[in-house]
């Protein structure tokens, strides 16, 4: 059976002031959906829990992750050179479910801060799935994945806190002047990015999903380290606690309290 | 011959190596990744007699060598575990240590009662856990108080007893022989230390409970002392845990005078972790031409 896989590092680069993009060799790209994350481990007998990150892009053996440097794993990782190895688990959580959007539905991707880069593999996957997608991404000031969204993405709204890029404003600016009203929106951001969407969401009947973030042990539902609570019973426990890990990351931003 | 079979309590166990509660689930998860009957037992995450919801988030940190977890119990309840969890142990085949929890001595005796005549081979009764306000650790500190749970226990168990002792204790020892007294038929130990861990940059405590229970391989040398001095007081057999990460650690925790052992935090770091350390434990015994696991037990000898 399957357990870690020690993933060697293709291709490091830094993308912008403190965000790195990781390349890997992974065989089973294919079986990777948006809205997953691999958890990364430091190995070093002294930092004992995983790194969980999101993943960016899956395609061709080729495992692409974007992380931002803020403690002492994401530093470690982002010193590590094309030809090292490094342990991996993946891929965890359940992804953005996507079969059941009809043709003709209209789809936003919405994206905050380090919730961007796994933007670029949804919108991919929309894209080749035939469903009209437009990409709605918040920076903080420098941007990051430009060429990358710009070439993946057929219609592509841009904003930044500093107005470095695009608009100067929140992506909830950005549905405003453009009056986007989709029918479903996909999003991964910081916890007032999807406080304000589901606000918005929720005054237009637009369906809402929310991809969350918590503190994590095991990554794989067993600890229960990283609940989040939901306005339905939980299947583990039956409490109102579902596992961001296992049943999320991504959740009906109706069924859980943000 | 099988030089890793274990008698435990009575019991026939493959080889001596268990998972720690509350680091395993009831083990559908980490089935993903393993063959979980290869496990000498599986031990299940903490039940109640009602479900549980916990503590607020967040509920673990890293720390150096090791984490702080207040997961505050959260459990299904002894319902749903006796519905969905043992069937699918069974089922996958392996062998079950049920940790019971409870805030008051009913609800400890609750769960044991519902699980009379079930197919649970051992009961390990976390009289130490940290992170619950009520029962858990204020059970497990008073030695009268755990002498005479832990004899209401017994009387009303049809398996084997196990009671898991807390280090945040002065003398485990003494606790150790209130058990004994009390009629417990093996000691599990230790449960988690309880820290604290403050994040400079936000100023704030890490854990939303504030304070946490410490496990990994930064508590080993105080499991290894603790497992060394009980097996010295009292004559019942030990399952041995607290910072198990590799086979050698394993070994060190028996010849402390461990008869099993619980790999508990590792599983977070590499869910094969435990079936790598039972062929590790088997490799070492194969190295050593030694004939059979239980030649271990204890076996530490003076400088
Ligand atoms: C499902 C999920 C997906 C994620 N995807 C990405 C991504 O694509 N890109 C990215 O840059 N970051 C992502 N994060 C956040 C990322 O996991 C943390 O930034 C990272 O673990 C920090 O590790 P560190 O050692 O550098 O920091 P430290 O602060 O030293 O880490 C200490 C401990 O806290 C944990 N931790 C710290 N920050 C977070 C956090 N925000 N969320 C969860 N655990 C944290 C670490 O895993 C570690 O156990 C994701 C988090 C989750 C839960
Ligand atoms: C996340 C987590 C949850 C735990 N839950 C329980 C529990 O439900 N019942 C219990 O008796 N011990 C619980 N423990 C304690 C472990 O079973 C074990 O005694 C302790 O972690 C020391 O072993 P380790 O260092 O190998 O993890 C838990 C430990 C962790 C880390
Ligand atoms: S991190 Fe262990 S259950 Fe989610």
């Amino acid at each position: 059976m399957n357990g870690r896989s020690y993933a060697k590092i293709i291709e490091q680069d830094r993308l912008c002031e403190g965000i790195f993009r990781l390349r890997l060799a992974f065989s089973d790209t294919d079986s990777i959906r948006p809205g997953q994350f691999f958890n990364l481990y430091l190995d070093d007998g002294r930092h004992l829990l995983p790194r969980p990150i999101s993943v960016c892009e899956a395609e061709g053996g080729v495992l692409t992750l974007v992380y931002r440097v803020v403690g002492f794993g994401t530093e470690a990782i982002s010193k590590m050179l094309p030809g090292e190895s490094l342990w991996i688990l993946g891929p965890l959580g359940n992804g953005y479910s996507l079969d059941w959007l009809k043709e003709d539905s209209s789809v936003l991707a919405v994206g905050g801060g380090l919730g961007i880069p796994p933007m670029l593999f949804l919108t991919h996957a929309l894209a080749k799935q035939g469903i009209s997608v437009g990409t709605v991404l918040g920076f903080r000031d420098e941007g990051f994945l430009l060429p990358e969204f710009e070439e993946a993405a057929p219609s592509l709204y841009l904003s930044s806190d500093s107005g470095r890029i695009g608009e100067k404003g929140t992506v909830i600016d950005l549905l405003e002047t453009h009056h986007l009203k989709p029918d479903v929106i996909f999003s991964c951001g910081p916890l007032p990015m999807l406080r304000a969407l589901k606000d918005f969401a929720a005054a237009r009947q637009i369906r809402l999903f929310v991809s969350l973030e918590e503190r994590m042990a095991c990554g794989i539902g067993a600890c229960l380290a990283c609940v989040c609570s939901t306005t339905e019973l939980d299947d583990h426990s039956r409490v109102h606690n579902r596992r961001v890990c296992k049943d999320g990351p991504v959740f009906d931003a109706e069924e859980v309290a943000l | 011959m099988n030089r890793l079979e274990t008698e435990f309590c009575g019991i026939r166990f493959q080889n001596p190596v268990t998972v720690a509660s509350g680091t395993f689930g009831s083990g559908q998860e980490f089935a993903e990744y393993f063959d979980i009957s290869k496990l000498g037992a599986v031990t299940t995450k903490g039940v109640a007699d009602q479900p549980w919801s916990g503590n607020p988030t967040p509920r673990i940190a890293e720390t150096a060598s090791g984490m702080l977890n207040a997961i505050g119990l959260q459990n299904p309840g002894i319902e749903t575990f006796l519905e969905r969890d043992l069937p699918f142990l069974q089922d996958a085949g392996a062998r079950v240590i049920v940790n019971v929890c409870g805030h008051s001595e009913e609800e400890y005796l609750n769960v044991v009662r519902r699980l009379n005549g079930e197919a649970v081979d051992l009961l390990e009764i976390n009289i130490s856990c940290p992170n619950v306000q009520r029962g858990g650790l204020s059970f497990g500190t008073d030695p009268r108080e755990v002498e005479s749970i832990t004899k209401k226990i017994k009387d009303e168990a049809t398996q084997p007893i196990l009671m898991k002792l807390s280090p945040n204790v002065t003398d485990i020892t003494e606790i150790a022989k209130a058990a004994e007294a009390g009629g417990a038929d093996g000691l599990s130990l230790i449960n988690t230390l309880l820290g604290m861990k403050i994040d400079t940059r936000t100023r704030r405590f890490a854990l939303a409970n504030r304070t946490g229970g410490l496990s990994g391989p930064a508590i080993h040398p105080i499991a290894v002392r603790m497992v060394y001095e009980t097996a010295k007081a009292v004559k019942l057999p030990i399952l041995g845990m607290g910072g198990i990460s590799d086979a050698e650690s394993a070994i060190e925790m028996i010849l402390a005078g461990a008869t099993m052992v619980a790999v508990g935090t590792a599983n977070f770091s590499d869910p094969t972790a435990a079936v790598e350390i039972i062929a590790g434990i088997e490799h070492y015994l194969e190295e050593n031409q030694l004939d059979h696991i239980r030649d271990l037990v204890g076996a530490v000898e003076a400088l």
